[in-house]
């Protein structure tokens, strides 16, 4: 189990590195190859000549693409330096990158965000996977009842509904209408949990609201699947009490397609869920890459999809690991 | 072929079980008034071609027909005497697993994957007795050694994907004895095994019939292991009885048409490689439209001999000797011409 999770984790960091190398080319070789400069695309929205000629300094543009690559992989580890000569700004471990624009590493501005952005996916995720599979469980059991009926009916309303939708609409009512949350805004965990859960509450709704749906549907049409199976009649003829017999004998394996979904969804939610945190106006991840698109400013967006593409593959290996713990048929032996 | 004599007190006692389902097709009868019973340390071989309903009869005494809408089940299933029929869900829960359990054909399919065949054995014996884990553990190993699994305690925490074929079933046994079960139900416990295992797999079941005194239901499509284990057999065609009696009576004293189809179809290693294998012609028929009087009529050879009757009437099961009922329109006596002088020189 020990080298088969070492195995994930090293694969994880070679497409990991894979990924650095795509994005280095993505934002350095082509735009280049293209006839772009650089330097231009990250000084960031209409640079002066003077500007250009530091960017181009800073990240060394005039040297080959091995040491441009060298040195951004070295900066990631042991931070570096952006020195033009007459203007020097340091980037300290983990270097993604650096916004000339706002004279801040990229970094900076992703640990600022990160709260927020892990709160809302965290707090949505947690709901999305408690509600999405009770009910889903719930609707396999009961297939063709009432409540399965109006199970789907739901389910169909929320894949279809969109965030911006029922995100505002909820908004409107909880705040301007009823005024339960006045002013709905971020509040950090540390300085006030109640606060902060309070305010996250619409949002993990709303969030969720999508989820939910799909995964009810996946868990209900994973469950039918595995309630037909040999072995959970095995588990009946043995005496055991039907809850016994669907929250385990039936639950664990169709709980498998779950996971791995699971893991993908909670790694694209940590790049930003941006519609809901535009909604509500909360400054994730998703907001900086907003923000970073409108402004051309290429560090930020090229340092967030670097850590979006991290924790993407960190999800992965995290599923593949799971998957293993639960299936022992994939374990190595 | 070992089992005590009757006692006239039977421990499982089936009368007239009907079990159909509703489907978008139509009703199916899968089972109809059908009767027998099984006393302790007996065994009971019930045969039928794929279809026939054995395997609705033996979901049907567990009580593992998800009860509904969809299912009916009519007629009496008493287990010592207790009618499963219209006893409470939750009681014939207690009663599963504890004094009648099963054993399924696939033993790949039928054990959980994701658990370790200890964690199976522990908890099924753990629903009905409270006892620690490690009690639990305890005994799940000696099962383990009881079905001549080696290094039991060490084989305790694979998963049935590690075992071979002929482990994991008995396995399975080990797991469905764990109680002491008084009815042991087996359905083709044996099919998915090679020939060798099979054997093996029959000696445990009559060994462990020796030692727990239970009373055993064997289903198979194969008279051999019918012969072999069976102190009574049960012919059934499209969920009806056909012949019920003593295996070596109607071995040698087969009656019914469709009973000497079946033992026309065995294969005799002893015989001739060019004498042909016969087989029933036609196939079983829908259950949905079961055919109306003796249901074998259309495929059967002696239809004209019976007259109308065998279109129009349903047969009933008729005692001709001791304990051996058939139910077939022929006179007894031509019966017993037809199988001297046609059936006998073809088997
Ligand atoms: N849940 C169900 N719903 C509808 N029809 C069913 C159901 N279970 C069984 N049947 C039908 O009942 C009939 C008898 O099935 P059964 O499984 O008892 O046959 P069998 O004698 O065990 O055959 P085999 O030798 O192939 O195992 C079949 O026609 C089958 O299609
Ligand atoms: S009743 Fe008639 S049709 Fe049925 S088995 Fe007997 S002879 Fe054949
Ligand atoms: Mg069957």
């Amino acid at each position: 189990m020990a080298r088969f999770i070492l195995g994930r984790l090293i694969g994880g960091i070679v497409i990991l590195w894979l990924v650095s190398v795509l994005a280095f080319v993505l934002f350095f070789v082509i735009p280049k190859a293209l006839g772009n400069n650089p330097a231009v695309l990250f000084a960031g929205r209409s640079p002066d000549p003077a500007t250009i000629a530091g960017v181009t300094k800073k990240l060394g543009l005039d040297r080959s693409y091995v040491d441009q690559y060298w040195d951004f992989l070295r900066g990631v580890f042991v931070g570096r330096h952006f020195d033009s000569g007459s203007d020097r700004s340091w980037c300290p471990a983990p270097c993604l990158g650096y916004s000339f624009r706002n004279d801040q590493p990229v970094w900076s501005q992703i640990v600022d965000a990160l709260p927020v952005t892990a709160s809302l996916s965290f707090g949505a995720a947690a709901l999305f996977l408690v509600i999405g599979v009770s009910t889903g469980v719930f609707s396999a059991v009961r297939r063709g009842g009432l409540f399965d009926r109006i199970a789907a009916a739901v389910s169909l309303a929320g894949v279809s509904l969109p965030v911006y939708f029922t995100g505002l609409l909820l908004l409107l009512l909880v705040s301007y209408k009823w005024h339960i949350i006045d002013n709905v805004h971020y509040v950090n965990f540390t300085h006030n949990p109640a606060l902060w859960a309070w305010n996250l509450i619409p949002a993990w709704l709303v969030l969720s609201l999508l989820y939910t749906a799909n995964y009810q549907r996946l868990t209900r049409a994973s469950m039918i699947e595995t309630l037909g199976e040999d072995y959970v009649r095995t588990a009946r003829a043995k005496g055991l009490p039907e809850r016994t017999v669907i929250g385990k004998h039936a639950l664990r394996p169709a709980l498998t397609p779950i996971v791995t979904i699971f893991g993908l969804d909670l790694g694209v939610l940590f790049g930003g869920a941006i519609l809901t945190e535009h909604t509500f106006g909360f400054r994730g991840l998703g907001a900086i890459s907003i923000d970073a698109v409108n402004t051309q400013d290429l560090p930020v967006t090229m340092g967030v999809t670097l850590f979006a593409a991290f924790f993407i593959i960190l999800a992965n290996v995290l599923v593949d690991v799971t998957y293993a713990i639960i299936d022992p048929r994939v374990r190595p032996s | 072929m070992t089992g005590p004599a009757p006692t006239g007190t039977p421990f499982l006692q089936v009368r007239d079980l009907t079990v159909s389902f509703r489907t978008d097709d139509g009703v199916v009868h899968a089972v109809d008034k059908l009767s027998f019973s099984v006393e302790r340390g007996r065994t009971l071989g019930i045969v039928g071609e794929s279809g026939s309903g054995k395997s609705v009869t033996s979901l049907a005494i567990m009580g593992l027909h998800r009860r509904g809408r969809r299912v009916g089940i009519d007629g009496e299933i008493r287990l010592d005497g207790e009618d499963l029929v219209t006893a409470a869900a939750e009681r014939v829960r207690g009663l599963r697993g504890r004094r009648m359990a099963m054993i399924f054909q696939d033993p790949l399919s039928s054990m959980h994957p994701q658990f370790t065949v200890g964690e199976q054995i522990v908890e099924a014996y753990r629903v009905h007795n409270r006892v620690s884990r490690a009690t639990a553990r305890r005994r799940a190993t000696e099962l383990l050694e009881l079905v001549g699994i080696p290094e039991p305690a060490r084989r305790l925490d694979d998963y049935p994907h590690q075992f071979s074929g002929g482990m994991r079933q008995r396995a399975m046994i080990a797991m469905a004895v764990s109680c002491n079960p008084e009815l042991l139900i087996a359905d083709e416990p044996t099919t998915a095994l090679d020939v060798t295992v099979q054997a093996q797999i029959l000696d445990l079941m009559r060994e462990l019939q020796k030692e727990f005194n239970s009373a055993i239901i064997i289903i198979t499509h194969d008279l051999g292991v019918v012969a072999e284990i069976s102190d009574d057999i049960l012919v059934m065609y499209a969920g009806q009885a056909m012949e019920h009696g003593p295996v070596e009576e109607v071995f040698a004293h087969a009656e019914h048409p469709y009973t000497w189809g079946l033992l026309q179809s065995i294969t005799r290693l002893d015989r001739q490689l060019e004498t042909t294998l016969r087989t029933i012609p036609g196939s079983p028929p829908s259950l949905i439209n079961v055919p109306p009087g003796c249901p074998f009529h259309p495929r059967c050879t002696y239809r004209e001999l019976a007259g109308p009757a065998a279109s129009t009437v349903r047969p009933p099961l008729t005692e001709t000797s001791p304990g051996h009922r058939v139910a077939c329109h022929l006179p007894v006596e031509q019966r017993r011409r037809l199988l001297r002088e046609e059936v006998t020189p073809t088997l």
